[in-house]
């Protein structure tokens, strides 16, 4: 997360001190300050006590449960491992030569892959507009902001539930559809494989748009109304305005959005778990890396192999983020240091 | 994108007074929305909230209400399936099961993100970089990835089937955006409060209890608050670590409700809409609070 860690650089007020490591955040480290400036020479012995016994407890706990488990997933994933006792059939890199063949994870990767372009094609406009729609004046904004938002506060299991509810044949939806008198469009929508993934991109899109319609509202926010005065002055209509100013501006948050909806497609997993669960989302067509590497890891007790699927899905999806942050975000993060350095 | 933009600066420029007629036009032409506005707001609001109310309302319907008329609203109204739910031990065993968890999860990610936050933005040494890039990494690591590993590590420590398993690593995962949302926080509190302690001759961790604590309420509340509700919502993690019935959280319980009665549609129904209460309330009250922690964590 370049846009974040960016954060973290160090402001140019910090004194770097040769002797002010701490115990804790080292590993990357390695490198011996600058000996040089010891205009605050802070880091001393109770202060470095100080340090550790902050940020000790986080770094612990952070270590443990986050960045050793993924660790392990790369170490797992070149066993053969039921999950009992230490791994010892080393198989080097044969669960991912069974990965990449298997058609099952083919699937998988192009369900995800559509998932991907889907959620940008279809929520990014609807998104758009309704955040410029939304960004006036009004009555009960407030209310419509806590409305909106409320699908994506409500737990997958709920959305899943209800939704699965709605979407079978005899539910709600085909009554609603024959009652509207086009009993013709009542389909099997969760287990017909050419319908099933447009539903789960149905389900996708009505939970998450409404956080890129208050992400893109607090982003409108953000832009100053003296520009489009400005622009209103010089005679451009209201579509030139938005065109040539607003949308330009709000260009770093969608592409912020467009990011963590790329993320979120690719490890998607609770909703299709919940709906379709491990068999059906195969043959339903709607099934993920994730769910592929839950149904034949952990379900089917091959944990090597299960670790294996961890890390390829890991793999692609930092492939993508690394080239989205690369091509995509270059321009806003180059934005944040030079705002940064002023 | 600055450090700074998350809580520190609201970012709205001062009002200034109308000057021109041009501007007042303009006003009342664009800003002020129109009867389309009202209508396609109301639309989406409508789709937003139309499948949760069938949830709400199916409850209280009777299976033969919601057999014979599927997208129906209820007629006559049954509170049976509602109060049938609130009568169980079950449901409360998971409420009280979802509320331990969540609790504590909030508990452990404000205490130790406020104070790795704090030496993230009040200690100037070598390896602080690399430190806060460590948690900005974890970023890049959802609970997918490692949810193979962790479910081993889990059971090696022992931690199956009790909530200490799904607490642990549910603060280890809500670090990183803690720290990304409370580092530039703590960072824009002024300098010459600190001065001014170390003056009255209050060390740095008394400064840290005395003033950054207080002072950095808004913004614990804030990733407090994202904390719990992404704890109450879990599903995967639960899902490998509780097999035993009796330590379900609420989504694990409506999902094994859901399956185990199938048939009573209604009751699912009930079951489900009680179970998003909790997460609702705490939404609406905090709102803008959530979604400027949201939004300053995105933009951060």
């Amino acid at each position: 997360m370049t846009a974040s860690g960016s954060v973290g650089e160090a402001p140019p007020t910090v004194t770097a001190s040769p002797t002010g490591r701490s115990g804790a955040g080292d590993g990357a480290t390695t490198a011996p300050a600058p000996a040089r400036r010891p205009r605050r020479a802070r880091a001393d012995w109770p202060t470095r006590l100080e340090i550790a016994l902050l940020a000790g407890p986080a770094i612990i706990v952070f270590l443990t449960f986050v960045i050793v488990p993924v660790i392990m997933a790369a170490y797992y994933g070149f066993f053969k491992w039921k999950g009992f006792g230490p791994p010892t059939e080393f198989v080097g890199l044969d669960n991912y030569l069974i990965i990449f063949r298997d058609s099952t994870f083919h699937d998988a990767l192009m369900h995800n892959g559509f998932i991907l372009v889907m959620s940008l094609v279809i929520q990014a406009p609807v998104a758009i507009g309704l955040g410029l729609l939304l960004n006036r004046r009004m009555r009960g904004r407030s209310v419509i902001r806590v409305l909106i938002f409320v699908p994506y506060v409500i737990s997958e299991v709920i959305v899943g539930t209800g939704w699965s509810l709605m979407l079978a044949t005899n539910g709600a939806v085909n009554d609603l559809l024959a009652k509207l008198g086009a009993p013709g469009w009542a389909v099997d929508w969760l287990s017909d494989p050419e319908i099933a993934i447009w539903s789960l991109m149905v389900i996708i899109s009505w939970k998450y748009v409404g956080f890129a319609v208050i992400l893109f509202l607090a982003g409108l926010q953000g832009i100053p109304d003296e520009l489009s005065e400005a622009a209103a002055i010089d005679g451009a209509s209201y579509w030139q305005t938005q065109r040539r100013i607003t949308l330009p501006l709000l260009g770093p948050t969608i592409r912020i959005w467009a990011f963590l909806s790329i993320i979120g497609s690719l490890q998607l997993f609770d909703l299709v778990y919940i709906i379709w669960g491990q068999y059906v989302a195969a043959t339903a067509g709607t099934s993920t890396m994730a769910t592929y590497m839950v149904a034949n890891g952990r379900n089917a007790g091959n944990y090597g192999f299960g670790n294996a699927v961890a890390v390829v899905l890991f793999l692609v999806s930092l492939v993508i983020a690394l080239s989205y942050q690369r091509f995509v975000l270059r321009r806003d993060t180059e934005g944040a240091l030079t705002e940064g350095k002023k | 994108m600055s450090a700074v933009a998350v809580q520190a600066t609201p970012a709205s420029p001062p009002p200034t007074p109308p000057t021109s007629s041009a501007r007042r036009r303009r006003r009342g032409a664009i800003d002020a929305a129109g009867p389309l506005t009202y209508l396609v707001a109301f639309a989406f609001v409508g789709i937003c909230i139309a499948p949760v109310l069938y949830i709400i309302f199916g409850g209280f319907r009777t299976n033969a209400q919601i057999t014979a008329d599927p997208s129906g609203l209820p007629g006559p109204w049954e509170i049976g399936n509602y109060v049938d739910v609130l009568a169980s031990g079950r449901f409360w065993q998971q409420v009280g099961n979802s509320a331990v968890t969540g609790l504590f999860t909030t508990l452990g990610v404000v205490v130790l993100g406020l104070m790795a936050s704090y030496v993230l933005a009040r200690y100037s040494f070598s390896g602080r970089g690399a430190m806060y890039s460590l948690f900005a990494a974890g970023l890049m690591f959802p609970m997918t990835v490692a949810i193979t590993p962790l479910y081993i590590m889990i059971k090696n420590l022992g931690l199956m089937n009790s909530l200490a398993g799904i607490i642990l690593p549910q603060i280890a995962f809500a670090l990183p955006t803690t720290i990304i949302i409370l580092v530039p926080f703590l960072r824009a509190i002024p300098r010459e409060i600190e001065e001014a302690a170390s003056i009255d001759g209050a060390s740095r961790l008394g400064f840290f209890f005395r003033m950054v604590v207080p002072l950095s309420v808004p913004g614990v509340v804030t990733v407090g608050i994202l904390a719990f509700i992404a704890s109450w919502n879990s599903y995967m993690l639960p899902l490998f670590i509780l097999n035993d019935e009796s330590t379900y959280t609420l989504p694990l319980g409506v999902q094994s409700f859901a399956s185990e009665y199938s048939v009573d549609t209604a009751r699912v129904l009930a079951f489900t809409s009680l179970s998003m209460i909790p997460a609702l309330i705490f939404f609406s009250l905090f709102e803008r609070r959530i979604v400027g922690g949201l939004t300053g964590a995105v933009k951060g």
